[in-house]
């Protein structure tokens, strides 16, 4: 059976999701049980997976015993497999703290919900594990409509910034599929390994330099860097909280997986795609202190998360551009550490749109009286994007300075800083507001404290624990995963 | 001048598609309009795939006589039209979805005009 265990990360989320609205309408107990059952199954191949890993090297599964370049191959390395670990631990965290919120849905309509999640789930693991570019383009098409359907249950107004969504996501893609078909025309493989051995000869020819373009440009949109963000605030604002949670942590980070892959396995650092790669820098500093500065200037706290989301992905694509040693460490520690600080950032301030309704910054006042728990996870997260130590969100900005630095590339260590600063007020406003403003809100003063049911309270306590242990243990990530995840440089 | 066309024209044809599709999107403030110019720019890439897949004098890749002509020149490549049939798959399955949220939208606010719409949902 572990043999088989690469393709039955995908395929048990998969059935699981095919299952799901059929089981609910039987019996929606039963329907819970598989759907959490499916989440821990997952989690537990993968840390098997990148056990293994990590002990014997890169993983080649051929699927149907069809050796590539023919046949569809699922890879796990250092880095998949850790891509793998995160999405299925942050998917299993959701998944409790969606079972709180899911009880008022109708029986059909629950199932539905979370086999859509489900078939996220699958989409996004397929992507990390996908060997060939093909099979990552259709990953990426699955991962995207169950998005959709999933963003679009939080309403009107959702419904209207989902259909825009799918309307860039849908560029994207195809953006993307149309630089594969350069490729493919140019070496006639879709492998992603035997893609890179036949690079020499095609590297620098115009058809080349239009597909990594192409691609770049597709998994960019998915990731919503700026200038190419403008449906994310209002999708992030409106969907129901756990969908905003899961999709804001781990969403753009398997897009951003995906670039890394292309670019720096498929088709090597230096002088593939130079160029591309400056340009996409550049844009990043731009991004990332713009979008601070809209940040900033937001009244509701899930927006003001959201453009958080469009700056960090801006370091990380810096990341990706300055591309020594420790920048891209930073990068691939800001992938782990901005997944599991966003998750813990959407879902405490979902519990508190549940609980209280409230949604601006102005409305947290004396929020960590009602909700303790919950906001001290909050804080912790908080502190941790605006990189205090010895919280994770500081080393992975150091590693990132110091790539900077080493690299002379001072414009973006000042973006890098200048950006953090803008954070440190947004952020540190809402917390003075949550611990040192006065209760305001009459509705919140009436009742003392009413923390959040156990099944919401305890993935969001979780997150914020494993923001300080990301942030103390980081050397042992670093040394164990990221520096065995590292392209050859 | 004419190397640029003669034989290519398939590629014309693709690249005018999705700049037309692209422009579509961007440029109308309709909403179903701005789908249908998003399934113009997917049958581009469509178009671009079969092309470069086709070849003269070849035939599909089915051997039907074992005896004689198992040359790989007198078959086109079948692998983009595999690939594409997913492609369609996956575009059928998201209109299917916009679809969808369009209904909800008209149903809501009564419009899929996007001036409209932004007015509506002011109020």
């Amino acid at each position: 059976m572990t043999e088989h265990i690469p393709i039955l990360i995908v395929a048990i989320p998969m059935v699981t999701a095919i299952c799901l609205p059929l089981v609910a309408r039987l019996s929606p107990g039963a329907a819970r049980a598989v759907d959490i059952s499916g989440y821990i199954a997952v989690c537990v191949i993968t840390v098997m997976a990148l056990v293994r890993v990590l002990d014997t090297g890169p993983w080649h599964y051929e699927l149907g015993g069809w050796p590539p370049p023919w046949g569809i191959e699922y890879v796990v390395d250092p880095l998949s497999g850790g891509m793998a670990v995160l999405v299925a631990f942050m998917g299993l965290l959701v998944s409790v703290y969606a079972d709180s919120q899911r009880r008022q849905l109708p029986a059909w309509r629950s199932g539905v919900y979370d086999s859509l999640f489900m078939l996220l789930f699958s989409g996004l693991l397929g992507i990390i594990l996908a060997g060939d570019l093909f099979n990552l383009y259709v990953f990426l098409e699955i991962s995207s409509l169950a998005a959709y359907g999933l963003l679009s249950a939080g309403g009107n107004r959702a419904i209207v910034a989902t259909f825009r969504y799918l309307l860039l996501g849908t560029i994207a893609a195809t953006f993307y599929l149309l630089g594969v078909g350069y490729l493919y025309a140019l070496t006639g493989t879709l492998n992603m390994a035997d893609v890179t051995s036949q690079l020499p000869a095609i590297v620098g020819t115009a058809p080349f330099g239009v597909a990594v373009t192409l691609i770049v440009l597709g998994l960019a949109i998915k990731m919503a860097v700026f200038p190419l963000h403008a449906w994310q605030p209002d999708a992030y604002a409106y969907a129901p909280p756990p969908v905003t949670g899961f999709i804001a942590a781990v969403m753009s980070k398997v897009s951003a997986y995906a670039l890394l892959r292309v670019l720096f396995f498929v088709l090597g650092a230096e002088g593939a795609a130079g160029a591309v790669i400056d340009i996409m820098g550049w844009v990043a500093v731009v991004g990332a202190v713009a979008a601070s500065v809209m940040a900033v200037a937001q009244t509701d706290v899930r927006r003001m998360l959201a453009y958080s989301s469009v700056s960090q992905m801006g370091y990380i694509l810096i990341g990706f551009s300055i591309s020594n040693a420790h920048a891209l460490t930073g990068a691939l520690l800001l992938i782990v550490n901005h997944a599991v600080m966003k998750g813990c950032l959407f879902l405490a301030m979902g519990s508190v749109v549940w609980r209280t309704r409230a949604v601006t910054v102005d409305e947290l006042a004396g929020m960590s009286r009602r909700l303790p728990w919950t906001m001290a996870a909050f804080t912790v997260a908080a502190i941790s994007m605006v990189g205090f130590p010895p919280t994770a969100g500081f080393f992975s900005k150091w590693y990132l300075l110091q790539g900077a630095v080493e690299a002379d590339a001072w414009v973006f260590a000042v973006a890098l800083i200048v950006s953090s600063l803008l954070s440190a007020f947004y952020f540190l406003r809402a917390i003075e507001r949550i611990y040192f403003a006065p209760v305001q809100d009459t509705h919140v003063r009436r009742a003392r404290v009413f923390e959040v049911p156990v099944g919401m309270l305890v993935p969001v306590v979780v997150l914020g624990i494993t923001v300080l242990l990301l942030g103390l243990f980081n050397r042992a990530i670093v040394t164990g995963v990221i520096e065995a995840a590292l392209p050859e440089l | 001048m004419d190397q640029a066309f003669v034989g290519h024209s398939y590629y014309w044809l693709s690249a005018v598609l999705l700049l037309i599709g692209l422009h579509g999107i961007l440029a109308h403030t309709h909403l179903m309009r701005k789908l249908m110019a998003m399934n113009v720019m997917q049958v581009a890439v469509i178009i671009f795939f079969i092309a470069i897949s086709a070849k003269s004098e070849a035939t599909a890749p089915i051997a039907i006589d074992h005896g004689t002509s198992l040359t790989a020149e007198a078959y086109i490549n079948p692998l983009p039209h595999a690939l594409m049939l997913t492609a369609i798959v996956v575009s059928v399955s998201t209109t299917g979805v916009a679809l969808g949220l369009l209904i909800r939208i008209h149903r809501r606010y009564g419009t899929l005009e996007e001036s409209e719409l932004l007015e509506r949902m002011r109020e």
